[in-house]
């Protein structure tokens, strides 16, 4: 179980607090208006931001002051989420080994991964020889292959569109989810959220609601959430 | 990692300012400055002054032609531009003979006329040569802060029907001749290949080179020391006044673009500026040609075993500065920042006379001379290959940084599977600079170097004092070859299969 206790996050004038939980296996929405922090959550999750005051706990483990790699955790950011100067295959390796070592069982469970998410035969590409799509496959196929048990969307498919937006998520939600994963994703779509979602954690106003069941939330909205859907 | 960046740091402050340290204990901290020692300083001044200030000045028309005008052979020309600063000192020094020298084209000339002849040798011919290095950066300097000024700029200058010049072309120049005198006022301050080839004799002798006389003619290591101290003074205050007038960018790229203008006129001054400087700049380079090729016939004995010595000094250099930067670049701060710039306020002189004091007692100087050479050539190109490093490294961990820390790449995989990768076309042109920069380099080996020991650029300057100039004309075409060729294998080498 993810638990946010009491965190306290402040840059300049941008102040942000959190103190809830979300229970395994959810896939939870992180909603609101730009620049209210949505990804500055996903940062601090994650260990890229330390917060000012909290913690942020994993099963009762404390992760604060763990690095990124330690934490039971892995994500995808809105870009760059392969290195363009290296082939899909050794990509994905650096996700089971950060000295990017390769041996034949290793090859063989990247192309098995690579089959699961419909890239089979690709591995020797670099990511520019794929389209956006496969790109954003592969990026999801290294995220199997790490096998962490949380796993953080910062919109890594916003820059697709809407129909392969949706394939990707229908993806991300059966190899990921299906498993027992935990997903985080950030989303500026209700659609997306109506599609996958099991909760909303709504961003505004230098707070991160607790995690509300995605259908009633949606078919009866608060106001910030109404103001932000434009409803 | 930033142990290995501290240990870069500490070599660097060592050999900069450890070394003038120890000369400056050596000179017992008393500057008893002679007659002869103040004309030095202010020959060293003035020149340097005069020097910049004729580069920027002439620099102006050139970059304005280049700026506003496209023409056949433009993208040449531009290129060309960048050449001096791969080109070694006294090779050019031989064009430069060859053009302006007793025998050479412009004398020819003057005796059509039943004028001349005119002698290159004097402080006339150390602000010559440094007028012909310098030129050309500051045309690519002036002609950037041209470029820079916004179309939209010159269009609603046009539809107002205002002055361009006095609107947008005399602020851009106030803002940026200065950083470009300071720049080329710096680097005529360290002269020494110049000073000692054309210069000399009371009247056009350079600190640096009455450094070098006062160690290896007079063996007067108390007088070296103290112009060391007087030396590193006058680098680091011109190096202060350079961030004060803001460091210009000198080696950008993207110069290929033309303003659209809309003022009339003009044409003809923008044309004759253009081929003077390619006069300028193309006739000494076509002499170094045209001299070497017969020298080429009556190579001196030892051509190969010095060739031999400065690729393999050049390639040792090359290998501990591109590290040294790496290192400083994946540090940062400001031990980092304090490291790259150091070196511009130091001079080769001063190194090589500190490690002098230093080593004398220890060990025969000239046993170690290739060594401290590398070591001195090393630092010296540390602040041009880290300029170029540096942004870089830290676009490549602006782009993929998080990406790798959620991997948990550190280290040495960080380095071999994100930084080294990303940064391949940088790290090529830098080592390619250095490795030129190195071949060229003719300083503090001269202090060191014993008979057996002589580089090419060494050999050159044995070989004119010894007035054979064709071999030396030979010498300097070999010398221009090999540091071309490192430079272009370098380069090319960051280039090919480089994944965007």
């Amino acid at each position: 179980m993810l638990r946010l206790e009491g965190l306290e996050i402040r840059q300049g004038d941008f102040a942000l607090s959190a103190d809830w939980a979300l229970g395994d296996g959810s896939i939870c929405a992180v909603m609101g208006p730009s620049g209210g922090g949505k990804s500055t959550l996903l940062a601090v999750i994650a260990g890229f931001l330390a917060p000012q005051t909290g913690r942020v706990s994993w099963d009762g483990r404390d992760l604060t002051g763990l690095a990124p790699a330690q934490r039971p955790i892995s994500i995808l950011f809105q870009d760059n989420n392969l290195f363009p100067h290296l082939t899909i295959e050794r990509n994905l390796a650096l996700g089971l080994d950060p000295r990017g070592r390769l041996d034949a069982a290793r090859c063989a469970e990247i192309a098995g991964v690579l089959e699961r998410v419909g890239l089979a035969g690709l591995g020797e590409r670099r990511p520019a020889a794929l389209s956006g799509g496969q790109q954003s496959r592969a990026a999801l196929a290294r995220v199997l292959l790490m096998d962490r048990p949380l796993v953080l969307l910062d919109e890594p498919f916003a820059a697709l569109g809407p129909g392969l937006r949706m394939e990707m998520l229908d993806l991300a939600r059966e190899v990921l989810a299906g498993e027992g994963r935990t997903l985080l994703m950030v989303s500026h779509a209700p659609e997306d959220a109506a599609r996958i979602a099991s909760d909303i954690v709504m961003v505004d106003a230098g707070r991160a609601a607790p995690p509300a069941a995605a259908g009633p939330l949606l078919a009866d909205p608060p106001p910030a959430l109404k103001a932000y859907l434009g409803r | 990692m930033r142990w290995p960046g501290g240990i870069a740091a500490g070599l660097v402050i060592a050999l900069t300012l450890g070394t003038l340290g120890a000369v400056a204990w050596r000179s017992g901290f008393a500057l008893r400055l002679g007659p002869a020692d103040w004309a030095a300083i202010r020959f060293t001044v003035w020149q340097a002054a005069l020097s910049a200030a004729l580069s920027v000045t002439l620099a102006v028309p050139v970059a304005r032609a280049l700026a506003r005008r496209r023409f056949f052979g433009r993208a040449a020309l531009v290129t060309l531009l960048g050449a001096p600063f791969i080109l070694p000192v006294i090779v050019a020094v031989i064009g430069l003979i060859g053009v302006f020298g007793r025998g050479g084209l412009l004398n020819d000339a003057l005796a059509l006329f039943g004028l001349g002849p005119v002698s290159v040798y004097g402080w006339h011919g150390v602000v010559l040569a440094h007028v012909f290095f310098n030129l050309p950066l500051a045309v690519r300097l002036i002609l950037q802060g041209w470029l820079a000024i916004p179309a939209e700029r010159f269009r609603l200058a046009a539809s107002l029907g205002a002055p361009v010049g006095r609107l947008l072309e005399w602020p851009m120049l106030r803002a940026v001749a200065p950083g470009a005198f300071a720049v080329i006022f710096l680097i005529c301050l360290t002269s020494f290949a110049v000073a000692l080839t054309l210069g000399g004799g009371p009247r056009a002798t350079t600190v640096e080179l009455a450094i070098y006389q006062a160690v290896r003619f007079d063996f007067d290591l108390g007088r070296a020391a103290m112009l060391a101290v007087v030396q590193f003074g006058l680098c680091g205050a011109a190096a202060l006044a350079l961030r004060a007038a803001g460091a210009p960018e000198t080696l950008g790229a993207g110069l290929d673009r033309v303003v659209e203008r809309h003022e009339p006129g003009g044409r003809l001054i923008d044309m004759l500026a253009v081929a003077l400087a390619a006069l300028f700049l193309m006739a000494p380079l076509a002499m170094i040609v045209g001299r070497g090729l017969p020298g080429l016939l009556e190579l001196p004995s030892g051509l190969w075993a010095a060739a031999a010595r400065s690729v393999a000094v050049a390639l040792g250099a090359t290998a501990l500065t591109l590290v040294m930067a790496l290192a400083l670049a994946l540090r940062g701060g400001a031990l980092a920042r304090l490291s790259m710039l150091l070196p511009l306020a130091a001079s080769g002189l001063v190194m090589g006379t500190g490690l002098f004091v230093v080593l004398h007692p220890v060990v025969a100087p000239r046993d170690v001379a290739l060594v401290v050479t590398m070591l001195v050539n090393a630092v010296m190109a540390l602040p041009f290959a880290a300029r170029v490093l540096a942004p870089a490294v830290a676009q490549a961990e602006a782009g993929h940084g998080r990406l790798a820390d959620s991997l948990g790449l550190h280290g040495l995989s960080r380095l071999r599977w994100l930084i080294l990768p990303r940064i391949r076309r940088p790290l090529g042109f830098a080592a390619g600079l250095t490795a030129a920069l190195s071949m060229g380099d003719l300083g503090v080996i001269a202090l060191f170097a014993g008979d057996g020991q002589a580089t090419l650029p060494l050999l050159m300057v044995r070989l004119m004092s010894a007035y054979r100039m064709e071999q030396a004309a030979g010498v300097a075409l070999v010398l221009l070859a090999i540091s071309l060729a490192l430079f272009w294998a370098f380069d090319r080498g960051g280039r090919v299969d480089a994944a965007a």
